[in-house]
């Protein structure tokens, strides 16, 4: 398994616990507004396109699209030398938020912004599940 | 708001020296600053009322702006740290004019500095500067700061057809006016073939895409107008500011290839009355090639998507239609965090009092200063003018 010590954790809050949780369980979660059906994504305590107080998590497709991509050929920090060069992406999920993670399993050069993604679990340490992608199609 | 027009004027303004300067700590630099602002202005520093100044990473303090206060032994009735990232100059400068406008107090001394290079270890520089980024959605992923614009970057070239040609001919033409001046970090001229061929950093960024790491300190003094003409140099007038936020995290811009600096622009060309096709030359925030694109086109200096060409031009090198970053911007004259585009402000004060030696444009009347903070996320526009009206 890889070593993953030394990366930036995060560190769940009461707000973001049940997205992490899911994390663990190899699931990918959301909030909707229970009163306008709009998504969003990092978590709130409100709607941020209706001010509804009633947001609730639901579990995303775990599809998307990439909308930007860079290689990464410095690493941050040592901790993330060992996979250099790595990709760092912004995801547009199917539900409509846009979120970052790594594209893994894709050679660096056959990157390109429009391509279809699916996510996958890393396990970083008992707590710390983290969602990756991997890309299932060319883009369109 | 149009009470700001022409309210205040910069009456001084100095850098200390820029680039490796690791005799000087971070507050030392920022103290020096002011002293030379305060020289340049021809005051004491007891004629200050004001003082605003951004913290430090090298050496930061839960109160930086009254340490310095405190450090220099001015006991001022305002007394501001601001941070707004790389934008803090002109989003402080706005705040320095609304404070003189509302009688708060007279003259401010806006002062900074940081010790980048000399100050930090670069694993430590890199690290403190990528904690812009969303703790728990963001930095797990390893963003490093030149891999959050290079997602701009690429995002405008899937959607426009940018190429690295075209964000290489920015870093190209800052080092080309860097070579006139004497202060610049890095003055070597350098060809677009050579931005391509350095170091891939996080693509489509190469290494002389990126600005420099440095040491350095800059201030102004700022006063209302009618006080402005009690000092040596000639004023340089406040004639419009506009600021705009769209967001802190990349992941949450609402748009990846145009910025809030499209209302920050918008709002000081109104508060000015006037148009981009005014401006005798920008300072356009350079932290990376491509910030300088996508603010040429948000502030109206070309039409979206038309920033590759009008770079590859020579529209903004000296002698064309714009010139850009006289003083060679972030990119070769210093970047040390969040005081870089101070230098742009005392540039920008050079030109319009014609006194930019080698590099001055010719007979500059008024000029748009712009910086952005985070990542393309806070952004004030100024604009700046040799007349009052």
């Amino acid at each position: 398994m890889t070593d993953h010590s030394g990366k930036i954790m995060p560190h769940p809050t009461p707000e973001t616990r049940p997205y992490w949780d899911a994390c663990r369980e190899g699931e990918l979660m959301v909030q909707r507004c229970k009163d306008c059906g709009a998504h969003q994504f990092y978590p709130r305590m409100m709607c941020t396109s209706c001010d509804s107080n009633s947001v609730e998590w639901i579990r995303a497709s775990g599809r998307g699209r990439v909308s930007s991509y860079t290689v990464v050929r410095r690493p941050v920090s040592k901790a993330y030398a060992a996979e250099t060069p790595y990709i760092v992406a912004l995801i547009q999920l199917e539900e409509g938020p846009t979120m970052m993670s790594n594209i893994v399993g894709c050679d660096p050069g056959a990157m390109e912004v429009g391509m279809s993604v699916e996510v996958l679990f890393e396990q970083w340490t008992d707590e710390v599940t983290v969602p990756k992608f991997r890309v299932t199609q060319p883009a369109q | 708001m149009a009470q700001l027009r022409g309210a205040v004027a910069i009456v001084g303004a100095a850098d200390t020296p820029v680039g490796v300067v690791p005799h000087l700590s971070a507050t030392q630099l920022c103290v020096d600053a002011a002293r030379r602002a305060l020289a340049d202005a021809g005051i004491r520093k007891g004629q200050v009322d004001g003082i605003i100044t951004c913290n430090s990473m090298a050496e930061p303090y839960m109160y930086h702006a009254e340490v310095i206060a405190e450090y220099l032994q001015i006991f001022p009735r305002y007394c501001i740290a601001a941070a707004t990232g790389g934008g803090t100059t002109f989003t402080v400068l706005h705040h320095a004019a609304a404070a003189i406008a509302t009688g708060m107090c007279n003259t401010v001394l806006i002062t900074m500095a940081d010790s980048l290079r000399s100050g930090l270890t670069r694993e430590q520089a890199m690290l403190i500067q990528s904690s812009t980024g969303h703790s728990q959605f963001e930095l797990p992923y390893g963003p490093t700061v030149p891999a959050f614009y290079a997602l701009l970057a690429r995002a405008h070239m899937a959607k426009y057809g940018t190429t690295e040609e075209q964000l290489a001919a920015v870093a190209v033409t800052c080092r080309q006016h860097a070579h006139l001046n004497p202060t610049a970090q890095m003055r070597d001229l350098i060809t677009v073939e050579d931005v391509l061929n350095s170091r891939m950093i996080a693509d489509p960024l190469h290494l002389l895409d990126c600005s420099l790491v440095s040491d350095g300190g800059s201030a102004v003094i700022v006063t209302s107008a009618e006080r402005a003409h009690d000092f040596p140099h000639a004023p340089v007038y406040l004639l419009g500011v506009g600021e705009g936020h769209g967001h802190e995290h990349v992941s949450q811009a609402r748009n990846l290839t145009a910025s809030a600096a499209v209302e920050s622009g918008q709002r000081a060309y109104e508060m000015a009355g006037l148009s981009p096709r005014d401006m005798d030359l920008a300072q356009l925030y350079d932290c990376f090639t491509p910030t300088v694109l996508i603010e040429l086109e948000d502030l109206g200096f070309c039409a979206k998507g038309e920033g590759g060409p009008m770079i590859a031009s020579g529209a903004i090198g000296l002698g064309g239609a714009l010139p850009v970053n006289t003083h060679g911007g972030l990119l070769s004259h210093c970047h040390p965090g969040n005081p870089g585009a101070m230098f742009a402000l005392t540039e920008t004060v050079a030109q319009l009092r014609h006194a930019a030696g080698q590099r001055q444009v010719k007979d500059a009347q008024t000029a748009l200063v712009h910086a952005q903070g985070g990542i393309m996320s806070s952004h004030t526009t100024i604009i700046l003018g040799r007349e009052r009206n």
